[in-house]
């Protein structure tokens, strides 16, 4: 991975600063923003996707270890509760997160 | 074997737009650039140069879309004066900072207020810092050689930086003059394809333009200002070719009889073409002068000064636009901290005139000449002198 | 409920070109917008970005979350760096330099950067008639800057350029309409869309996209932090701004108008304007002027979409006036 921040010199910065590496982002940790996350009843998911298609991080996939049922990415689940209101069969539930 | 023709001068910047291939034209006119986009409109529409002509809804536009083309990878121009360059302000410092390869001829003429059309240089001053790399033209082959120029200047990959070339409006873009066009397959070879490093291009995702937080801005700025200061090698090699390809040579600073020389007077455009024949007057009377006319703007040839005028004694520098409140003539101020911290240094007088298009004739010249000899002498209380004011 | 009739994620493509780790604030509409948006195009896009929330939430240097070409220069000019992209392709392609097939150009910017500052870039480069689309993201005020109001902020809204007072009771205008100023320049395909209504928004910007020459799509984005509202329901605020006629749905094609949602009845406005913090403060007095004003508004668009549906059945009866592919 490049330098972080306070290490790069000058020297090392691309032309103009252009950002080389596409969806650099995903190194970012978003997730430490919650104040709240979702649980889930996983016998309730039909895997329609629909909370996939509306998390505005995008960080819901199928859970391939969990026979497909559709999970969030705790690395980047700020907790908005988007996929609690639109799941149609209420597996989830947000709940308040826990100090570390 | 290459002719002279007679012909106007902006006609001639168009043409050699032309002869540089370019790929996408924005611009907004304004008097009195506006020969420049109209022939280059004609160009375009007659197929003789294969160019996108993009007639924008201000320079504002102009500049941000010729910002796009280049961004694009492609061989993108503008041009532009006064308000249209005060306009267009924002996106200028955007252009360098982004390091995109954009060459804008600037007509100058003075800003308002009052509206003015004619020219002086408060225009260029007013985007002094940019991070643009400025030439300076006196004649109408000055400035169709440094369009070609500008172009391989701009985007040879050590550079990478917007380039402007100045020339003064009316009294350069009006007038006929006679002028050398290179051949099209000299050009041709002299100009590279424009091949930007990392362009726009789906194939190979880039993010340009992403904000900078404070823990890294600093290091982007020094980075621009490393690479302009570099640049000053490829622009002056970039003449050296331009000089061995097509037989005139140009320079940071041009000289004319400055070797030797106690008085040296300086100047920055099409002014320096008169003053050279008040300096020849004078020389025939048997005074001691030379000039010395400022090609290299920004980056500013620190060196190449120092070496041009470092014997005189005195340096009487003429300037074609006000910093109000301040230390005076713009270039003039800068030369005084260019010879600051040297031990030897001529006196240096600045003078302000010819501002909104008021010319000053050979006669004039000669009075502004005996006038700074006069005050290096005796000092003065003022920080510089207004010339060809009535009072 | 094994085999269920629809699945979704199959109707989408699996790829994001946003990806995640940017700094949206939680429960963005914007963002969820953005996403929904590019989900729907394929790779071969150029996006121009303005200042404003979604340039800056994208991507702090060295990150980004754009999986695509993507410049960001400055607020006011996304049409005009778009317009300059479009011609150095089309230059560079004329001339020979191999470039990939069929690139697109997609200009986003929000509703400061669209109907104010980027107003005059926004209208020259539709006038000219590029082959781009321009997707505004509204979300209805100056929200990277803090929640000051625009003119896409609708009557009646608290923001910090707007306030309540002594004096005031919020926006003082209309809600600028952007849709109708862009249909005006004549361009072959306007569009409202919200990510409310995911596939509405996916299909209508997939379709702006395939359009040669300008397109328009003006998407309501919500934004719980302005409007002070709450994150998990932003889909569900977006939905009420549509059956309550406040935003409604629909399409110009050259020239010739279509709702996209049948709303036998609308919902009053009450229900929309109550669950938001901005709206809390209005009287009884303002909202009947809001709930008449939107009536007024989305008759005369039905008007021109029962005009168009005339249009559009003469036109096929004669055969004339295909629409562009």
């Amino acid at each position: 991975m490049a330098k972080s921040e306070s290490e790069q010199t000058w020297k090392d910065l691309e032309v103009g600063c252009i950002v080389t590496e596409p969806g650099s982002a995903r190194q970012y940790e978003s997730g430490t923003w919650r104040s709240q996350r979702p649980t889930y009843d996983f016998k309730k998911c039909i895997k329609c996707g629909l909370c996939q298609i509306f998390c505005p991080e995008g960080c819901i996939e199928p859970n391939k270890d969990k026979d497909g049922v559709f999970e969030a990415d705790m690395y980047y689940c700020k907790g908005c509760g988007v996929c609690y209101r639109e799941c149609p069969t209420r597996v989830i539930t947000m709940v308040e997160e826990e100090e570390k | 074997m290459t002719t002279r023709t007679g012909i106007e001068v902006s006609i001639a910047v168009a043409d050699a737009v032309r002869l540089a291939n370019a790929d996408v034209i924005a611009a907004y006119p304004i008097t009195p650039q506006t020969h420049i986009v109209e022939h280059l409109a004609e160009l375009v529409a007659n197929g003789e140069l294969d160019a996108e002509y993009i007639p924008v809804e201000s320079e504002h536009s102009a500049m941000s879309a010729c910002l796009g083309s280049a961004a694009a990878g492609a061989r993108t121009f503008t041009a532009t004066s006064s308000q249209g360059l005060a306009l267009m302000n924002e996106v200028l410092y955007v252009a360098s900072g982004m390091r995109l390869p954009v060459i804008m001829a600037v007509a100058n003429r003075a800003l308002s207020a009052p509206l003015s059309i004619w020219a002086d240089h408060s225009d260029m001053m007013s985007v002094r810092d940019t991070g643009w790399i400025q030439i300076v033209v006196e004649n109408g082959q000055q400035a169709v050689d440094n369009i070609i120029c500008a172009f391989r200047i701009a985007e040879d990959r050590r550079v990478l930086l917007p380039v402007m070339v100045h020339l003064d409006g009316f009294n350069l873009t009006h007038v006929i003059e006679p002028i050398v066009f290179p051949e099209q397959s000299d050009v041709d070879r002299f100009l590279p394809k424009s091949k930007y490093p990392l362009p726009l291009n789906p194939d190979r995702p880039v993010a340009m333009g992403s904000f900078a937080p404070p823990i890294i801005y600093t290091e982007t700025k020094w980075a621009q200002e490393i690479n302009i200061r570099n640049s000053k090698d490829v622009i002056i090699s970039c003449w050296d070719e331009f000089g061995r390809t097509f037989g005139r040579q140009y320079h940071a600073v041009e000289k004319y009889h400055n070797d030797g020389a106690g008085v040296i007077l300086m100047t920055m455009g099409s002014t320096g073409e008169t003053a050279s024949v008040a300096i020849d007057e004078l020389r025939a009377d048997g005074e001691n002068i030379g000039q010395v006319r400022l090609r290299m703007w920004r980056p500013f040839p620190f060196e190449e000064l120092r070496n041009a005028v470092n014997d005189a004694e005195v340096l009487i520098i003429l300037d074609r636009a006000i910093s109000y409140g301040g230390p005076g003539g713009p270039v003039a101020s800068e030369v005084k901290s260019a010879f600051y911290n040297q031990v030897k240094k001529p006196k240096i007088v600045s003078f302000v005139g010819a501002l909104g298009g008021r010319d000053i004739t050979v006669s004039g010249f000669k009075n502004l000449i005996k006038r700074g000899i006069d005050i290096a002498r005796t000092g003065s209380k003022n920080e510089y002198e207004i010339y060809g004011v009535r009072e | 409920m094994e085999k269920y009739a629809v699945y979704v994620p199959r109707l989408v493509q699996k790829r994001e070109k946003f990806a995640p780790g940017h700094r949206a604030c939680i429960g963005c509409g914007e963002a969820l917008a953005i996403r929904l948006a590019f989900k729907a195009l394929d790779n071969n896009i150029i996006v121009a970005n303005a200042t404003g929330c979604a340039e800056i939430f994208a991507g702090q240097f060295p990150n980004t979350s754009w999986q695509l070409p993507w410049i960001h220069t400055l607020f006011e000019n996304t049409a005009a760096v778009a317009s300059g992209i479009e011609a150095a392709y089309k230059a560079m392609k004329r001339k020979g330099i191999k470039l990939p097939d069929n690139t697109k150009i997609v200009a986003i910017a929000g509703d400061g950067g669209t109907s104010d500052i980027g107003l005059q870039a926004l209208s020259g480069a539709l006038e000219r008639g590029h082959d781009f689309t321009y997707i505004c993201f509204d979300n209805e005020a100056y929200m990277n800057t803090g929640n000051q109001r625009s003119s896409a902020t609708p009557f009646g809204a608290a923001t910090t350029t707007s306030p309540l007072g002594k004096k005031s009771t919020g926006q003082f205008s209309w809600k600028k309409n952007m849709p109708e100023i862009a249909t005006a320049h004549n361009i072959p395909y306007v569009a409202t869309a919200t990510h409310g209504f995911p596939f509405d928004l996916m299909a209508k910007v997939a379709k702006a996209v395939a359009t040669k020459g300008p397109a328009y799509v003006h998407v309501l984005s919500v934004c719980p932090t302005g409007w002070r509202s709450p994150t998990d329901t932003i889909n569900r605020q977006a939905r009420l701004a549509v059956q309550t006629g406040m935003f409604p749905l629909y399409e110009v094609e050259n020239g010739i108008y279509k709702m996209s949602l049948d709303l036998p009845k609308l919902r009053p406005v009450k229900d929309y304007l109550k669950i938001q913090g901005r709206f809390r403060h209005l009287s009884d007095a303002v909202i009947q002027q809001i709930q008449e004003r939107v009536e007024l508004e989305y008759q005369k668009l039905l008007e021109k979409a029962k005009d168009g549906s005339k249009t559009a059945k003469r036109k096929s009866r004669t055969g004339a006036g295909k629409v562009p592919a």
